[in-house]
C-alpha cells in the first residue's frame, strides 16, 4: 500500500502572529516557520503504517515556496521516503492545492491520501475535503483512529456530539485531528539520512493547474483585546461581583 | 439572491446553530431556504419552517442520510446547487465535512467561519487561532461557506410557517458506509449554546475529579463542562467537550476556568464569552489577561467553596 501525505510550512502555532499595519497582510518576517501541527501527526500516521507493514511507501508533498523542502525535510526524517515540492512564491487557496493534489495523486496512485485536517495559520479546514471530493473519494475527516483493511478503512471521526465511525472503499483521504496519535520527534541519524532522500521539483503549472485567487483580501486586522479586569481577593467577593456587576448569577 | 442554508439538526430536533445560520443568510439579502437532510427529519423541518426569514424548507428524508455521511449530503447539495446563488451552513462538525465538498465539485472557493457578513460577497473570518480577522470578497459566482454560529444571534420565530416541499435524493455515491458511533450523553446543556460554562483544565488532574469537583457547581449553576485539550487528551473528559481552536468555539454569558493556563488555541474557543472567571494558582497565568475577574487560589479549594455560596444563594 502506497500512502501520500500532504505538509504545509507554517508559522509556529506558539507565535502570536500579528497584522501588518496597513492592513494588508499578516507579519510573518522573521516568525519562526514550522510543519503544521495536524500535518506532523499525518505524517506520523503514515509512519506507523509502515512500520506495522501495513505500507510500503509513503510519499511527502507540499506546495510552496522554496523553503517548503525543508518541511519535506522533517517529514522524510519522520519517515517519509520521498518528497514532492510543488514550488511556488503565490498565495495558493485550498481549491487550487487541492487541483495540484489531485493531479499529485493521479500521478502516484496512493491508496490512502492523509492530510491535517486544518492548517493553523488560515484554520480553512477544507483542503481535504475538497481533494477527495475532486478524486470521487470517500472521506474520512477528524480522524482520531484509523484501521486499514485491504479493500477498506475503518476511520473514527471526532464529531461534535462524540465519535463517529465509518468505513471507507479503497483508496480514500483521510484528514488527522490532534489525538491520532503523537507525533515523534525525528532522531539525529534519522535527520542525516534524510537528507539523501530524494525531493523532486516541479510548478503548478506543469500540473495544468492555475492558482489565482478566488478570495481578494479586503483587509486584515486585529481583534478588539479584551482588557485584563480585576483579581478578587476570595470567593466571596468573586460571588458579590458576578451577581451585583456582572448580572450573570 | 437566494441562498440555501444546510441545517443542523438531530431529526426530530432542531438545531440552535441553524437558527443562527439563518440570520447570517438575512444580513446577505435574498430569499431564504433550509434544506434539512436526514432520517425521520419532518419535525426538524418543519421547526425549520417556523424561523423568521425562511421562505422555503426543502426536505430530504431518508434512511441512507441518517448518520449525514459527506459523500450522500454533498451529491445533494450539489444537485440543488443551480437554483442558488449562495450556500451556506453553520460551520458545526458536519457543516466542516460537508461544505467543502460541495465548493470543490462546483469549483468554488469556500470561505470558512465566517463571523460577520458585510455585504452579499464580503465577509469577515478569523485565521491564526483568532488573533487576525480576514475581510475577504468572494469573486465566484455561487458563494458557498460556513459561518460560526457564535457570531450571530438566532433567527426568531415567524408569525407564519413556511412552506415544505420534499426533494428527491440521488443515488450514493457509494464510497462510504456507516459503521457505528459512541455519542455522549448528558443531562447538562450542550456546550455550544450553553449559557454559562463551567471548564476545566489538565491541573483538574482526572476524569474523577472533574465530576467530583467541577460536576457539582457546573450543576447548581445549570451549566455546561468545558475542557481544555491537555484535560481531553489525558482522557479526563470526552473529546466533544474540547474548547478551543480545534475544540468547540463558543460565547457563553459567563465561562468560569479552572486550572487552565489560557494558551492562544484554548482562547481562540472561547474569548468572546460575555464574562470570563478565571481560577488558577500561577498569578502569571496568560488566562488572566482575558478574565473579567481573576481569582489566584488553589482550585481543589476555591471551586467547591465558590459551589458552597452559589448553592447558599440559590436556596435564599
Ligand atoms: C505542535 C507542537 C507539538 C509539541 N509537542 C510536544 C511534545 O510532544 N512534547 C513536549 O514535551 N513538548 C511539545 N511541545 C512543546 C510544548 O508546547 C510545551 O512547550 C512543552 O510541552 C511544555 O513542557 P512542560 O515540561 O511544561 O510539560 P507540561 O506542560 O506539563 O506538558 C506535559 C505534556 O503535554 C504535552 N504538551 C504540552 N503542550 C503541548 C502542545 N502545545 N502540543 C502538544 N503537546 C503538548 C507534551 O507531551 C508534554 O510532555 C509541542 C509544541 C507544539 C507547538
Ligand atoms: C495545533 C494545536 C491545536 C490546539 N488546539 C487546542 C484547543 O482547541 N483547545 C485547547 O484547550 N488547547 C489546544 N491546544 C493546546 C494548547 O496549546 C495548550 O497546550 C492547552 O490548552 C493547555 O491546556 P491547560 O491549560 O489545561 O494545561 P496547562 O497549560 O498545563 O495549564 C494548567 C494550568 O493549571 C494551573 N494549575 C495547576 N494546578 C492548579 C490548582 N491546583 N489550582 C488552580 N490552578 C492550577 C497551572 O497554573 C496552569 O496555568 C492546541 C495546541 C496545538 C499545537
Amino acid at each position: 500500500m502506497k500512502i501520500l501525505v500532504a505538509v504545509k510550512r507554517v508559522a509556529d502555532p506558539n507565535v502570536k502572529v500579528r497584522a501588518l499595519a496597513d492592513g494588508s497582510g499578516v507579519d510573518l518576517a522573521n516568525v519562526k516557520m514550522t510543519m503544521n501541527p495536524f500535518d506532523e501527526i499525518a505524517v506520523e500516521e503514515a509512519v506507523r503504517l509502515k512500520e506495522a507493514g501495513r505500507a510500503n511507501e509513503i510519499v511527502v508533498v507540499s506546495i510552496g515556496p522554496e523553503k517548503s523542502a525543508e518541511t519535506l525535510r522533517t517529514a522524510l526524517a519522520m519517515g517519509a521516503d520521498r518528497g514532492l515540492l510543488v514550488r511556488t512564491e503565490a498565495t495558493v487557496e485550498p481549491l487550487a492545492v487541492a487541483k495540484i493534489l489531485k493531479a499529485v495523486a493521479e500521478a502516484e496512485k496512493p491508496d490512502v491520501i492523509i492530510t491535517g485536517k486544518q492548517a493553523i495559520d488560515d484554520d480553512a479546514n477544507q483542503t481535504g475535503q475538497m481533494l477527495s471530493a475532486l478524486l470521487g473519494w470517500g472521506q474520512g475527516t477528524f480522524a482520531s483512529k484509523l484501521v486499514v483493511g485491504d479493500k477498506a478503512i475503518e476511520v473514527t471521526r471526532e464529531i461534535d456530539g462524540g465519535l463517529q465511525t465509518v468505513s471507507l472503499a479503497l483508496p480514500a483521504l483521510v484528514t488527522a485531528d490532534l489525538r491520532l496519535n503523537e507525533p515523534r520527534y525525528a532522531s539525529l541519524p534519522n535527520i542525516m539520512k534524510a537528507k539523501k532522500k530524494p525531493i523532486d521539483e516541479r510548478t503548478p503549472a506543469d500540473y495544468g493547474v492555475a492558482v489565482e485567487p478566488r478570495l481578494t483580501v479586503v483587509r486584515v486586522h486585529e481583534p478588539a483585546t479584551r482588557k485584563a479586569g480585576i483579581k478578587v481577593g476570595s470567593v466571596g467577593e468573586l460571588v458579590e461581583r458576578l451577581r451585583m456587576e456582572a448580572g450573570v448569577l | 439572491m437566494t441562498i440555501l442554508v444546510l441545517a443542523e439538526h438531530h431529526d426530530t430536533q432542531l438545531d440552535e446553530a441553524t437558527a443562527k445560520a439563518v440570520s447570517a443568510a438575512g444580513r446577505m439579502g435574498g430569499e431564504i431556504h433550509v434544506l434539512v437532510a436526514g432520517s425521520g427529519c419532518r419535525a426538524a423541518a418543519e421547526a425549520a419552517a417556523g424561523l423568521a426569514g425562511v421562505a422555503l424548507v426543502l426536505l430530504a428524508d431518508a434512511p441512507s442520510l441518517s448518520n449525514r455521511l459527506a459523500e450522500p449530503v454533498a451529491a445533494l447539495v450539489v444537485g440543488l446547487a443551480s437554483g442558488y446563488d449562495a450556500i451556506l451552513a453553520p460551520s458545526t462538525t458536519s457543516g466542516r465535512n460537508i461544505l467543502p465538498r460541495v465548493a470543490a465539485l462546483l469549483d468554488v472557493m469556500q470561505i470558512s467561519d465566517v463571523i460577520a457578513v458585510d455585504g452579499p460577497d464580503l465577509f469577515q473570518r478569523p485565521i491564526y487561532a483568532g488573533n487576525v480577522i480576514q475581510t475577504v470578497r468572494s469573486t465566484d459566482a455561487k458563494k458557498v461557506l460556513t459561518v460560526r454560529a457564535s457570531s450571530f444571534p438566532a433567527a426568531s420565530i415567524a408569525a407564519a410557517a413556511a412552506p415544505i416541499e420534499t426533494v428527491a435524493i440521488p443515488e450514493d455515491p457509494g464510497r462510504s458506509t456507516f459503521v457505528r458511533s459512541e455519542l455522549s450523553r448528558s443531562e447538562r446543556p450542550e456546550l455550544a449554546g450553553a449559557r454559562i460554562v463551567v471548564s476545566g483544565g489538565r491541573a483538574l488532574a482526572s476524569a474523577e475529579n472533574f465530576e467530583t469537583v467541577l460536576a457539582p457547581l457546573a450543576d447548581t449553576l445549570g451549566a455546561a463542562i468545558g475542557a481544555s485539550r491537555a484535560a481531553v487528551d489525558a482522557g479526563y473528559v470526552s473529546n466533544d467537550l474540547q474548547v478551543g481552536q480545534t475544540g468547540k468555539i463558543i460565547a457563553p454569558d459567563l465561562y468560569i476556568a479552572c486550572g487552565i493556563s489560557g494558551a492562544i488555541q484554548h482562547l481562540a474557543g472561547m474569548k468572546d464569552s460575555r464574562v470570563i472567571v478565571a481560577i488558577n494558582k500561577d498569578p502569571d497565568a496568560p488566562i488572566f489577561q482575558v478574565a473579567d475577574y481573576g481569582l489566584v487560589a488553589d482550585l481543589f479549594e476555591a471551586v467547591p467553596e465558590l459551589h458552597t455560596a452559589v448553592a447558599a444563594e440559590a436556596r435564599a
